[in-house]
């Protein structure tokens, strides 16, 4: 019997490997040729994953797995990784002007993503408690030492050591809760323990806490959200981006798989962890940010009040509910890439501006940044008709379908207190006297603006092809 | 018959108009004057084009007219517009208003006139989006939506505190719409769909009418403004610029009343049979309340706006007694508000674009200066008294026959309001135009410019016009509101009846 006939194929993780062995072949590259070379391979970088992205898009229809359980390749893998793939590929673009420094020139950066986009992918796949750890300590240390990647600053410096140090605490409760949940259904693999895991011991259910726990951390959900604000304004704005899209996105899939695919016995058990965590997470976000000053913290706020209500969806724990977590998740990736863009194209006199107060009279100055930043606000304020209504109305129709009144209602008035500080910056930018003028905005950011601005803006014409694809994805899991 | 999405058409228009507008760049005088004849023209076109409603709209039929469905969100949420004979009123208010708010706004709004037209371009999209949409969800993305144009308007082109009222403006609508949205999903669950049509014929639970009336409730009332949530509508109105302050009275304040019914009452009547004694005693004490309240501001616009919330206080009075001249009355008094009101908000911007305030105090003698601003002024002021002879008589006429009906203290309490409402009218009158021109600051007043004839003038037939011969608009929402009053008659008598068996 040879290797590929026992569960092995290879087929499957092909656009993981040409990945894998793109991003070593890069990192020759820059070891061989030294850091003149930093702009090539971010290029070959970017190149590289949308070369991955069109693989994943072209593998064969329908379920594969491999690497006996191991690894999943559904429509739902595919989705999220795609989208996983974008937000790196665009925080790469954008990071552009960061690594064209010549303090800065770091060939690193860009091999450090491709190698956590990499764990990204294997995270979103993973069929097993093993291969979810490999996956997310992949995606995890790459990041640690991307936050810490403006070397001569005290605030990346200290970003990077902060996550790295909460970021080994989380794992470790991560691996406890493997380790409960291995001990009392005896297997790690994802149905094994779905088929183990019919009714609720308290073994199993601290083992499922702890596991929660740690996937809590990566989604920045409360109360294991108190790196995020920090590690928001200390990183490099680039690299914040990266933070608050791709990273989330992979969580937030290993997320529902692990709920809906290991755990569907008991789902009573965990959906009141949901539900608290949401809650939380909503209110925190929507209270926490009226305060902030900086607009890097202020997203880091507003980032963990949509993880809340993303898991909204994920705690109704039906197929509707995952079509809304993936729904919720698109958007939210496109309005946050689109925010970033904004606040990196914030400059004046060739200083990253970061204060919100610096947005003021934005709209007299350059009325266009203005008003595509407005909209963006509004559309994550999920006002209608922009697309952050939708991703709010996928998630909160399937908690109604599930019965989660007071979710629901708790969820949609945190919504209310939200729409006070997005709108506070609008008025900064519309009512208040200008602050002075903003250079020029580099092409590439102007790019990825324009883009997620108009997607954003036009999101309800082509909802109906999102929502179909969305829909098919979320079967795919049940 | 139609070849082409003339409904479409008519919402759409003003959007494309904006673009225009954004298209047409610069910031001299030229642009601005482009980017205003741009608007108006916009706003007209619009305006003809919704003539051609009128014109092929069947008023002897109660079902939805212009009906467009095309395929929109996958299971059953479609892209669903059309007008039946209580939106097509309301369709027409907004859009002839419009062209008014335009021309009122022609030399009062000096400063990013480009973006000032848009935004109300955009907003007249919105609600007209609003009273044509006929799937909850498009529904709502209209109703919602238009808080940002009107957001801007205020904040950006309003009064000294204009930050805190449209804050004020947005978060108090925002707080009552999410409410409606959580709703709107229970009942695209109980009925598969969120088609308006198909909804209206579906069975809701006794239980979930309740839950999703009140949630409908707290959007509508709040937009509407019904007392005690009414505080957002002074702040709103004084802040915002004159156009602003006309759109809101005229045709914003609307859609709580048409949402009462084009929901509340077709699908759960139930509930708004339960709740209809709640209704009475709140537009009761917002008739009687508010005039009260409108006796003591110093401030016109301020006046206006308590009388605002009064006269809605007969419209919703109307629609909850259930009756045919109950409801046909509501209708009728919202648009003729719409025309008065807004009227009344035109005329004060008349004075205020000379003298910068709008304190009562400043006043005094104008009609020695400005006769025929006297004259206008009085017109409304009387129609909004609802002297016989103005449209604002039939409304309210209607309204308290319809509720007569059915509650005899609602209507009797009600009636005050007719009485308050002509204490603080003449009151406000009384104290601006008549009196001695002492004043020094008036003696160099203007009677009213070609431009603000314009705006007004027409407005004088047309209050006049629904005074005398009310038909036009009670014929063509007929059918409409007796298909709803025998619907709603008939769920209620059948539970009534269900009761008395066991």
């Amino acid at each position: 019997m040879s290797f590929e006939t026992a569960g092995y194929q290879l087929a499957p993780v092909l656009p993981e490997l040409v990945l894998a062995v793109g991003a070593m072949a890069l990192l020759m590259l820059g070891a061989y040729r030294g850091q003149e070379t930093t702009k090539t391979v971010t290029t070959l970088a970017v190149l590289l994953l949308i070369v991955v992205g069109v693989l994943e898009y072209m593998l064969p229809a329908g379920k594969h797995v491999t690497f006996g359980g191991s690894f999943i390749v559904d429509d739902f893998a595919r989705f999220m990784k795609i989208l996983a793939l974008i937000g790196s590929a665009v925080t790469l673009v954008l990071s552009t002007e960061f690594l064209s420094d010549p303090s800065r020139r770091i060939f690193e950066y860009a091999i450090l993503v491709l190698l956590s986009t990499l764990g990204m992918m294997v995270l979103i796949s993973a069929g097993d408690l093993i291969s979810l750890y490999l996956g997310l300590e992949l995606m995890s240390l790459a990041l640690y030492v991307v936050a810490a990647s403006n070397r001569d600053n005290a605030k990346s410096t200290e970003a990077g050591l902060k996550y790295f140090v909460l970021g080994a605490l989380s794992s470790g409760m991560l691996l406890y809760g493997s380790s409960l949940i291995y001990g009392f259904t005896g297997t790690v693999a994802f149905t094994g323990i779905a088929a183990a895991a019919t009714i609720s011991n308290v073994g199993l259910v601290f083992g499922l806490v702890f596991l929660l726990a740690g996937l809590c951390f990566k989604v920045s959900a409360v109360p294991f959200h108190m790196w995020t604000p920090d590690v928001y304004e200390g990183a490099p704005t680039p690299v914040t981006a990266f933070f608050a899209s791709a990273p989330k996105v992979a969580a937030l899939a290993v997320f529902t798989r692990v709920t809906l695919t290991a755990f569907p016995g008991i789902v009573s058990q965990w959906q009141q962890i949901l539900v608290f965590v949401s809650i939380a997470s909503m209110a925190l976000g929507s209270f926490a940010a009226i305060g902030q000053s900086n607009i890097k913290r202020l997203m880091a706020y507003s980032s963990i009040g949509h993880m809340g209500f993303a898991l909204v969806g994920l705690a109704a724990g039906t197929v509707e509910g995952a079509q809304g977590v993936l729904m919720y998740i698109v958007i939210y990736v496109a309005m946050t890439l689109g925010s970033f863009a904004i606040i990196l194209a914030m400059k004046r006199n060739g200083q990253p501006v970061e204060q919100i107060s610096d947005f003021a009279g934005l709209s007299r100055t350059n009325p266009l940044l203005a008003f595509m930043f407005a909209m963006l606000l509004f559309s994550l304020a999920g006002i209608p008709p922009l697309a952050g209504f939708f991703a709010k109305w996928y998630v909160f129709v399937a908690a109604i379908k599930a019965n989660l009144f007071t979710l629901a209602v708790i969820g949609v008035l945190t919504s209310v207190v939200g729409a006070y500080y997005y709108l506070s910056i609008v008025k900064t930018m519309y009512f208040d006297e200008p602050a002075g003028q903003v250079d020029p905005v580099r092409v590439e950011v102007k790019t990825v603006l324009a883009v997620a601005g108009l997607f954003n803006i036009l999101f309800a014409l082509f909802a109906g092809p999102v929502v179909s694809v969305a829909s098919a994805a979320a079967k795919s899991l049940f | 018959m139609t070849t082409w999405p003339i409904l479409s058409v008519t919402t759409f228009l003003p959007l494309v108009g904006a673009l225009i507008v954004y298209l047409s760049r610069g910031d001299d005088e030229a642009a601005r004057r482009n980017s205003r004849w741009i608007a108006l023209w916009t706003t007209l076109i619009t305006f003809a084009v919704s003539v051609i409603l009128v014109m092929r709209f069947d008023a002897s039929s109660a079902d939805f007219q212009f009906v467009e469905k095309a395929n929109w969100l996958a299971t059953g949420i479609t892209y669903h517009m059309g007008v039946d004979g209580i939106s097509l009123p309301l369709v027409i208010l907004t859009t002839a208003i419009m062209p008014f708010c335009i021309i009122a706004s022609w030399k009062a709004i000096t400063n990013r006139v480009r973006e000032y037209m848009m935004a109300f371009l955009i907003l007249e999209t919105l609600m007209v989006g609003t009273f044509s949409a006929l799937d909850l969800v498009l529904f709502y993305l209209f109703f919602e939506g238009g808080l940002i144009p009107m957001f801007l308007i205020i904040g950006v082109w309003g009064g000294p505190r204009r930050v805190y009222a449209s804050f004020k403006f947005f978060l108090y609508t925002l707080l009552g719409s999410v409410l409606m949205l959580l709703a709107i999903m229970a009942l695209y669950w109980n009925g598969g769909t969120t088609d308006i049509p198909t909804l209206m014929h579906t069975a809701v639970p006794r239980s979930l009418q309740t839950w999703a009336w009140l949630a409908f409730f707290a959007s509508f009332a709040v937009k509407m403004p019904m007392w005690p949530v009414h505080t957002w509508l002074p702040d709103a109105h004084v802040e915002a610029p004159t156009a602003g302050s006309v759109v809101l009275a005229a045709i914003m304040l609307k859609m709580g009343g048409y949402g009462f019914l084009r929901f509340s009452l077709p699908m759960f009547p139930l509930a708004s049979h339960d709740f209809a004694p709640l209704m009475f005693t709140l537009s009761t004490i917002a008739i009687i309340y508010t005039s009260l309240v409108a006796l003591m501001q110093e401030d016109m616009k301020k006046l206006i706006a308590y009388s605002s919330v009064a006269h809605m206080g007969f419209v919703t009075m109307g629609i909850f007694a259930g009756t045919m001249q109950g409801v046909a009355g509501g209708v009728f008094q919202m648009i003729s508000h719409g025309i008065v009101s807004g009227a009344l908000f035109l005329c004060v911007g008349i004075v205020y674009d000379r003298m910068h305030t709008r304190d009562i105090a400043a006043y005094g003698g104008l009609v020695n200066r400005m006769p025929l601003y006297a004259l206008t002024f009085m017109v409304f002021t009387m129609a909004n008294v609802g002297l016989p002879g103005t449209s604002g008589f039939v409304g309210e006429f209607m309204t308290l026959l319809g509720t007569f009906k059915v509650s005899i203290p609602t209507a009797f309490f009600a009636t005050f309001g007719v009485i308050l409402s002509a204490c603080y009218a003449l009151w406000l009158y009384r104290k601006v135009v008549f009196g001695a021109l002492v004043k020094p600051s008036l003696m160099s007043m203007k009677d009213l410019t070609f431009r603000e004839g314009l705006t007004l003038f027409p407005l004088i037939a047309l209050t006049i016009l629904f005074g005398i011969y009310p038909k036009p608009v009670l014929d063509m929402s007929a059918a409409s509101v007796q298909q709803l009053v025998n619907n709603y008659n008939t769920a209620v008598t059948a539970v009534k009846a269900a009761a008395l068996l066991q």
